[in-house]
């Protein structure tokens, strides 16, 4: 990898600073992403912001009937979270399925939603769920916040702080993960909220997105048959290697009907 | 360059490292503790799995600089005075490897599998270990010697 220099920083004003100051510094949070990234001389960053510890940044609470969590928060910490199986299980089950346990005991959730991979698990969730993401600066909804491939909202130099989860009535994911690498080849979190029926769909896209047609047949009738033979637009698809658009367009059928399924297993 | 202080199987080092040395070259080639292979180098493989603050991780995918004022263990940690660690002597009377490489690395991911649930069936034993991976296959064998560790373990715990 190239040199770079390491910061471990002692606030968030501290972060904040270092990153207006050096337009090629990078935030490090867990760096299950990022150090394999500049391992293989694809990133360059000339500083590298270590906010993994920060306890301005850690924690999973209830708050004002909300989940709320830290985005330095470790994946198995959202998987082995009392708090977090109690309001919404199928996060924390979605929590258990990343990476392995390695990747589980230093990755974070502020940094999987900040960096917004195709295939990572979490951007289904929180786009599912209609989470808020909140920033150093404000609090953006999850519908505008992923915007396509590794693109989000936010600012060159602000920072994800936490994220806050409404409660659904119901939730499910289902994932089909590259037995390989273990990213989502296809991964469907549906959820039945207080605001309706929210699908997102992770891995098959060239980012997560929402899928209405299965959002209006599911809000009509929860079953899964409703989703048999349901429009999804496969020319937006992502095609490579490890299969065809149209492969990956019954694989996101599949897997939303296992997550209807097994939401439909939970007792209100 | 920045000075770090970490302690490794008990004893503390305080040792000056370039910012971009990752853990696993640290301890290899700064400690000398070659039990931590690195297989892959790209954190599939699994095979420089150590624990660093009671955490199973990659080392080739972490800094040493990020552990700085961490307390790691290795696969040198695991015998006690000529005496194999109970999944140390598991794997060896299952059969739980053929060539070794990735033993070291397998032995640590269990140990921190052990430690969160000291009783997994098979399922969760394969869930556990998806961040290691043997070349030799040897895997139903691994599988066994988790299984017998357990059991040890939970006997010596009672």
């Amino acid at each position: 990898m190239y040199s770079f220099n390491y910061v471990k920083v002692k606030s968030l004003k501290e972060a904040g600073e270092l990153l207006a100051a050096h337009p090629d510094a990078k935030l490090l949070g867990g760096g299950m992403t990022l150090l394999p990234t500049m391992k293989a001389r694809l990133a360059q960053p000339s500083h590298l912001i270590d906010i993994g510890g920060l306890a301005e940044l850690t924690g999973i609470a209830e708050q004002a009937g909300k989940l709320v969590i830290g985005a330095a928060t470790r994946h198995h910490e959202v998987a082995d979270s009392g708090v977090v199986k109690k309001m919404i299980p199928a996060l924390a089950y979605l929590a258990s399925l990343i990476g392995d346990p390695q990747v589980r005991n230093l990755g974070t959730m502020g940094g999987s939603v900040a960096n917004n991979d195709p295939a990572a698990d979490y951007p289904a969730a929180v786009l599912a769920l209609g989470a808020t993401v909140i920033t150093t600066r404000r609090e953006i909804a999850a519908d505008d916040f992923f915007q396509g491939m590794f693109a989000t909202a936010l600012e060159p130099d602000e920072i994800v702080t936490r994220l806050s989860f409404p409660i659904p009535k119901r939730a499910a994911y289902a994932k089909f993960p590259h037995p390989a690498s273990g990213y989502a080849m296809a991964g469907v979190f549906v959820a039945d909220t207080a605001g309706g029926v929210r699908v997102a769909v992770t891995g098959a896209g060239p980012g997560v997105f929402r899928w209405p047609e299965a959002e209006a047949a599911l809000a009509n009738k929860m079953s899964a048959a409703v989703l048999d033979g349901l429009d999804l637009a496969a020319d937006d698809l992502n095609e490579d290697l490890h299969a065809p658009r149209e492969y990956r367009a019954n694989l996101v059928r599949v897997m939303a009907k296992r997550a209807v399924a097994a939401l439909q297993s939970i007792k209100k | 360059m920045s000075t770090i202080a970490v302690t490794v199987n008990g004893i503390k080092h305080t040792r000056e490292v370039e910012d971009r040395v990752l853990l696993a070259n640290f301890l290899r080639d700064e400690l000398g503790l070659t039990g931590t292979h690195i297989g892959c180098d790209t954190s599939q493989c699994g095979c420089c799995t150590v624990h660093v603050d009671g955490r199973a991780v990659k080392s080739c995918t972490m800094l040493a600089v990020q552990a700085n004022g961490a307390t790691i263990s290795t696969i040198e940690s695991m015998a006690h005075d000529g005496k194999l660690h109970p999944i140390q002597q598991a794997f060896t009377e299952c059969h739980g490897l053929q060539c070794g490489f990735c033993t070291p690395g397998m032995i640590m991911a269990v140990a921190g599998l052990l430690k969160d649930n000291p009783d997994p069936t098979d399922a969760q034993i394969e869930h556990g270990l998806e961040g290691n991976l043997c070349r030799c296959t040897g895997y139903i064998n691994i599988v066994k010697a988790v299984k017998l560790s357990a059991e040890r373990m939970r006997g010596k715990a009672r």
